[in-house]
């Protein structure tokens, strides 16, 4: 599936993700407690004036990955209730690249369905971001190691 | 299978890595059997700016990650991934 493609379905969004959209998900007289995780592009003391992150994907991997992870978590939690959404291309600071809400009968099943969802997400799901930052200088964020320079372009 | 037969793989490089390469995407031909280990030495060693890429990277075979060591078939698609920095 491409850009042009994404659907209402699809677990990515190139627009702001609707929270609103999202806690309809997962709505249900059933469940007590919701839990909503916001991942928000950052510059803090240790990011050197990011401005935005671009984000990009292998976006089909994506989507399955995402599908596998749910129902991982699914299996772990039955009577939870969970929806996702993660952005893609530029976000500027403050704005958020990912959303995930999870909603179950008592809180505590809600807090460890989104907390597992998000760790897996930054092991399983394929996405790359890139920091783009005041001095015009662009840099590939490495999770694993250290921040690795890009020649600014155009 | 008919191992004398080549076997055709798409191969589909990521963010830093399609930098790296220029492009995102080349098609790979390998004796089989062959594992990802293999298409991953044939692309380093056939494109340019393949030597750029590291010997043992992240890799998916058909939407799904695989080690370097799992087998890959006539039309599979192996995706080379820089390490992983979503949400």
């Amino acid at each position: 599936m491409r850009n042009a493609e994404l659907n209402e379905m699809s677990y990515l969004t190139r627009a702001p993700i609707s929270l609103d959209a999202l806690l309809a998900e997962v709505s249900s007289p059933a469940c007590g407690g919701t839990c909503l995780f916001l991942g928000t592009v950052r510059d803090g003391p240790d990011e050197h004036g990011v401005t935005a992150i671009e984000y990009s994907a292998y976006e089909e991997m994506v989507e399955a990955e995402f599908g596998r992870l749910l129902a991982d978590a699914r299996d772990r939690w039955p009577e939870a209730r969970i929806a996702v959404r993660h952005r893609l291309g530029t976000i500027p600071v403050g704005e958020a690249s990912i959303a995930i809400v999870a909603a179950a009968p008592h809180r505590a099943q809600a807090f460890e369905a989104c907390r597992y969802v998000i760790e897996e997400v930054k092991r399983r799901v394929p996405v790359w971001k890139k920091e783009l930052r005041v001095d015009g200088s662009e840099i590939w964020v490495d999770p694993s190691g250290r921040p690795i320079p890009h020649p600014a372009h155009g | 299978m008919d191992t004398a037969t080549p076997a055709r793989v798409r191969v589909l490089f990521f963010a830093r890595y399609a930098e790296l390469v220029g492009r995102s995407e080349v098609a790979v031909s390998l004796p089989l059997p062959a594992t990802v280990g293999d298409v991953v030495r044939r692309v380093r060693q056939d494109f340019p700016g393949g030597q750029a890429l590291p010997e043992r990277p992240l890799a998916a075979v058909n939407l799904k990650q695989a080690k370097l060591e799992a087998r890959v078939q006539d039309g599979d698609e192996v995706a080379l991934l820089p390490p992983i920095a979503g949400g």
